[in-house]
């Protein structure tokens, strides 16, 4: 059963990319409707799950004996708990309402039953990472987005420069893959297992430092995927894709999975808090430097990624504090995947309405065009920036509350860092809202934005309402709390509580830093006037508006010495090693060159060497028997 | 007369039959000096059975000359025939290796 929902998609994929041309009339139809069948899936399983007793939920399925090496079995193996649930529901609820956009978003693309093979390819590939019973199956998911994810960036790949942000995302990937792989390999090591509740019975036998170590790797692995510090640098350029893809993979599911593989390894954190605490370093580094590039770019788009990136900040910051933030950080990950997947589906719309420009400068007074696009991303905005009643609000606060009750020194930081994270959140936010939907209009004579077609605004409407209601509605009751407490459930031995300031207080500073955020940004560029370019700004703007220099250093820590150490392996590699292969080869070619010259053809040398021969050997036998 | 004195023409004669096949030529003149070397330790088998007063060193002997007389008849053939057809008698003009 559990096994269809993976299977759905990807036979969608594999039909369109075989069916080749012949697809084309009705392949997107046929894509959106499994992916929407796997969503259906997933709501029957949701509704059994719901009849069953706490204990009974999580439901597990053998699909076939994959390794058999010696004492190492691993089985292909589904696991569908109260964790994974939320992600499939997730992952086929929006990622059905984006083939939905995409089917007009993509109408007048000639490849777009490409298009949607792989968008199903990414749905199977993101389905099966979250339903993987242990490291190795999600190893495989894991793979397979990144690969999906890889084909969407370039899928305009008759542009070079969409190109190269597809190769430099699977290559950033990769470093964090490598994580990953070795995160498998250490845990192969240290407890013979790869499968999640294998590791969770044996890791209290474990040693701290290969948990540490184990935890480390899963946090390169993390980063990596997740767009988070120091392998952030591929989000900003995987905006390359067609603005679908940026909502569904680089904002609602592939990059939230960094956080849902440190949430399932829960029992690997737990037990090893200097890699807990990193991961909630990483997190806070990354949720401030998120808002900072974010505040910066002109590019709609490139905003949103930006924003992204510290909304995962924030979400890595609440899976490190532990089990009182793992519920916290899965709850922002889903009013996440809704308001900012609705605001990159408006960022669509309005770039289909304005001639595929993406320069926020360019915009301006475009909400009497697109009233609906206008509103919908209004909504997403009011969520983010964590306006109550709106979901960002429910999730957010939670989280910065949970950070600043982390005790000490940590609590005051990390407190620290998420409020100012939302008041800059709430600064370039409301920027990117004004200069796009407010201020003046500062298009191009040829542009003529329009509404777009139902197929389009409807989704937006529909995670829109999503992302009003989707906090209340998880945190009602601790609905989400309870609903993961089995999977998150404590496994410290003691689980310290203490309480820095009452929720109320939290709540009240950080709408009071937030309204400080809006206020500026409505300050600053509510004037009628926003210059069409970039104005003489100073350089933190400059510095920001590249992304803080983030592939500056890549090149001169990384990419620079990197190419020098090749290099200077090649020529190694050519004077020693081959040098070495190749004189063996000379010498023996040169010495039978000199041997050669013996061999004159001539009877009377030959007869004058074996005379010379023989009298020299004689001469020897009588040395020696002397 | 000391038997010691055969030997000393038999390495004489072994040496110059030695030096003709390295110096000379003539096929004809390298293949009698061959036979002259043959002799040569045909005369030293022969001193050396009459110095320790056995037969070995006689019989021995004739064998050399049974298997002298087939070498002259190959070896006259094979001469023969590299005569005809290179017109030269020159071991030295009948080497086929390129230098």
């Amino acid at each position: 059963m559990i096994g269809y929902l993976i299977g759905l998609p990807l036979f969608g994929a594999a039909f369109l990319l075989l069916g080749g041309r012949r697809t084309n009339k009705w392949g997107h139809l046929l894509a959106t409707g499994l992916s929407a069948s796997s969503f259906a899936l997933g709501l029957k399983l949701f509704n059994d799950m719901l009849a069953l007793p706490t204990e009974d939920r999580a439901m597990h399925q053998k699909l076939f004996s994959w390794i058999q090496v010696g004492g190492f079995n691993v089985d292909a193996g589904l696991l569908l708990d109260q964790l994974s649930i939320c992600f499939v529901l997730l992952i086929t609820g929006v990622g059905t309402l984006i083939h939905i956009y995409s089917i007009a978003y993509m109408s007048h693309d000639l490849d777009r039953r490409r298009f949607f093979a792989y968008l199903n390819l990414f749905i199977s590939a993101m389905l099966l990472l979250v339903l993987g019973d242990s490291y190795l199956n999600l190893y495989v998911g894991w793979e397979g987005v990144g690969l999906a994810s890889y084909l969407l960036i370039g899928f305009w790949n008759q542009k070079p420069a969409y190109a190269t942000a597809a190769k430099k995302a699977f290559v950033m990937n990769r470093v964090g893959d490598m994580g990953l792989s070795f995160a498998i390999m250490i845990s192969f090591v240290t407890f013979g297992a790869v499968s999640f509740s294998e590791i969770e019975k044996h890791a209290h036998h474990a040693s701290t430092a290969a948990l540490t170590a184990i935890g480390i790797m899963l946090l390169i692995a993390a980063t990596g995927k997740s767009a988070q510090f120091p392998l952030q640098a591929w989000l900003g350029d995987a905006m390359a894709g067609p603005t679908p893809v940026s909502a569904l993979i680089h904002a609602a599911t592939m990059v939230t999975a960094g956080v849902y593989l440190i949430t399932r390894s829960n029992f690997i954190f737990d037990l090893a808090p200097n890699a807990q605490t990193a991961v909630a370093v990483v997190g806070a580094i990354t949720l401030l430097f998120g808002a900072l590039v974010g505040t910066a770019k002109d590019d709609i788009k490139k905003a949103l990624a930006a924003s992204t990136m510290s909304q995962i900040g924030y979400m890595i910051l609440g899976a490190g504090l532990g089990p009182a933030g793992y519920a916290f950080a899965i709850m922002h990950l889903l009013t996440h995947g809704f308001f900012k997947a609705g605001m990159f589906l408006g960022a669509g719309s309005v770039m289909h309405g304005m001639n595929d420009e993406v320069n926020m400068r360019k915009y301006g007074a475009l909400r009497k065009f697109m009233p609906i696009t206008a509103i919908t991303f209004g909504l997403g905005y009011l969520a983010i920036i964590g306006v109550p009643p709106f979901a960002g609000f429910y999730s957010k606060d939670k989280l910065i509350e949970v950070a600043l009750n982390a005790g000490g020194a940590k609590g005051y930081l990390l407190g620290g860092a998420a409020l100012v994270g939302a008041a800059i959140t709430a600064f370039y936010m409301s920027r990117v809202v004004i200069l796009t939907f407010f201020s003046n209009k500062r298009w191009d004579d040829n542009a003529h934005p329009h509404e777009s077609p139902i197929l389009m605004w409807l989704p937006m409407a529909i995670l829109a309402i999503g992302s009003v209601t989707s906090g209340f509605l998880f945190t009602n009751g601790d609905a989400l709390q309870n609903w993961l407490a089995p999977v998150v459930a404590s496994h410290a031995e003691h689980a310290e509580h203490s309480e820095l300031l009452p929720p109320m207080t939290v709540s009240v500073i950080a709408l009071t830093l937030v309204a400080i955020g809006v206020a500026i940004a409505v300050f600053k560029y509510r004037a009628e006037s926003n210059p069409n370019t970039p104005e003489n700004v100073s350089i933190f703007t400059r510095i920001a508006r590249k992304d803080l220099m983030q592939d500056a250093f890549n090149e001169a820590v990384f990419m620079r010495p990197g190419q020098a150490l090749t290099k200077s392996l090649v020529v190694v590699d050519e004077s020693i090693i081959d040098g070495a292969v190749s004189g063996i080869g000379s010498a023996a070619v040169g010495s039978g060159q000199m041997l050669r010259k013996l061999q004159t053809g001539f009877v009377r040398s030959y007869a004058a060497l074996m005379l010379v021969g023989i009298a020299l050997l004689l001469l020897a036998i009588w040395v020696v028997t002397q | 007369m000391n038997p010691i004195n055969y030997l000393y023409v038999a390495s004489i004669l072994f040496t110059i039959g030695a030096i003709g096949v390295v110096l000379r030529r003539n096929a004809i003149v390298v293949f009698m000096c061959v036979e002259l070397m043959l002799n040569a330790a045909n005369l030293a088998f022969v001193t050396f059975a009459r110095i320790n007063g056995n037969l070995e060193g006689q019989i021995v002997a004739f064998f050399t000359m049974v298997i002298a007389a087939c070498e002259v008849v190959i070896g006259l053939a094979i001469i023969v025939t590299i005569y005809r057809s290179r017109r030269s008698a020159s071991v030295d003009d009948a080497s086929l290796l390129s230098r």
